[in-house]
């Protein structure tokens, strides 16, 4: 059982990166990137989201009928959307403003409906809350390490703060949308040649 | 005037896919060959411009601050509008729920061609982000949003259909094993997002 619940939590965060492998959630996770505040804030409003709808969906999984899941599922989610967004405005206006529908549009992130249809419909409360929690953190940490070279070659800043030389000018391609698509590639790309077993025919 | 300069920007400068990243699972899992993706890029136009007046109706006269005001004067300082996550998306699965059912029922060699893409509609953030975006951009009336709806629906059936068209090409390219695959959709997405970067700031 151990070693099981050890799984769930490491699964996510490499070999089933939800991003890199199965290719879950790139809608709402590219267009934050840009900046490394408002890349945290997201991951950790999708870490919350995905923990607590699994966790949620587990405890009434026995009482859901299967037709009418879907909508039970949504609904769930979109609650616990809801207030995270009522917690970013009440105490994080700015960044909530700037993420804007983005927020929103956690309730239709596959990673959050692709974890309870696989995981938390047929498992108990605790491993569903700690796999939406490793889902969520495996998402996060790519989306933390798009925007870190993002803010590091478009501005030059972490955080907001200087890092690179006031001589260095600022790469403006790297704060574009398309570049965000063509770095995920490149990570990508890395652990696929890290790991061979990931590799497509 | 106005509708025709909203609808070339819907399509072209705000692009759903290049410009705002919408809708990006299903059109990188659908987008193996050009006939499905046909038939998904025709469905999501559908299901948009159904979804976007209707929402627009329920967020200007229930959701938005003071929308309630035609019910009396007991109901002007009503401000539902943290409701309208819930309720968009209600409507959205409502109402491709209903579609399914139709579509099954008159046409079912349709029904049968776009299977499992058609309730996967329902979680496609391309829709909830009209909806949404439309909330931000305060349009004047329900023609507006229905322009609006029909713009960015075409805008994401050209973005697959390009897609779906390179990526069949591209199978008979020599690509580095470990970019095979997602890796290089991703590398092409994004340089087709380049592209479509020069049609930006243009004023109609």
């Amino acid at each position: 059982m151990d070693n099981k619940l050890k799984e769930t939590i490491l699964n996510p965060i490499f070999k089933g990166n939800p991003i890199t492998v199965l290719v879950l959630g790139i809608c709402s996770s590219l267009a934050v990137t840009v900046q490394l505040k408002g890349a945290c804030v997201m991951a950790l409003s999708v870490i919350v989201v995905t923990g607590l709808s699994s966790l949620l969906v587990s405890l009434l999984r026995n009482t859901i009928p299967n037709r009418v899941r879907i909508i039970v599922q949504l609904v769930v989610v979109a609650l616990m959307v809801i207030l995270v967004d009522q917690f970013l405005k009440a105490y994080a206006y700015s960044v909530g403003k700037q993420l804007s529908v983005y927020i929103g549009l956690i309730i239709t992130n596959c990673i959050v409906m692709g974890r309870i249809e696989a995981f938390a419909l047929g498992n108990k409360p605790l491993p569903s809350l700690l796999d939406g929690l490793a889902n969520g953190f495996g998402y996060g940490m790519i989306l933390v390490i798009v925007a870190f070279f993002r803010e590091l070659l478009g501005s030059g800043t972490l955080f907001g703060f200087r890092v690179l030389p006031e001589a260095y000018v600022p790469n403006n391609l790297v704060i574009l949308p398309p570049f965000a698509l063509i770095l995920l590639g490149c990570i990508i790309w890395v652990q696929r040649a890290v790991d061979k077993d990931l590799q497509e025919n | 005037m106005e509708y025709i300069s909203l609808f070339v920007k819907s399509i072209f400068v705000d692009n759903m896919i290049f410009a705002y990243f919408l809708g990006m699972c299903s059109y990188l899992a659908v987008s193996k060959n050009v006939k499905t993706a046909n038939g998904l890029g025709l469905a999501v136009i559908f299901v948009l411009l159904c979804t976007l007046p209707l929402n627009y109706l329920l967020n200007t006269y229930v959701l938005q601050p003071g929308a309630l005001s035609w019910l009396g004067e007991g109901f002007k300082d009503v401000d539902l509008s943290f409701l309208s996550f819930i309720v968009f998306i209600a409507v959205i699965a409502a109402f491709t729920q209903l579609v399914e059912m139709i579509v099954e029922k008159f046409l079912p060699s349709l029904y049968s061609s776009l299977g499992i893409y058609l309730p996967l509609i329902a979680v496609n953030c391309a829709i909830l982000g009209g909806s949404l975006f439309m909330q931000q951009r305060d349009f004047v009336n329900v023609g507006e949003s229905a322009v609006y709806a029909l713009g960015s629906g075409l805008g994401w059936y050209l973005a697959i259909v390009a897609l779906a068209a390179i990526r069949e090409k591209m199978s008979y390219c020599n690509v580095p094993k470990p970019l095979k695959g997602i890796g290089i959709t991703f590398i092409t997405v994004g340089l087709m997002g380049m592209a479509f970067m020069i049609f930006m700031g243009i004023q109609i």
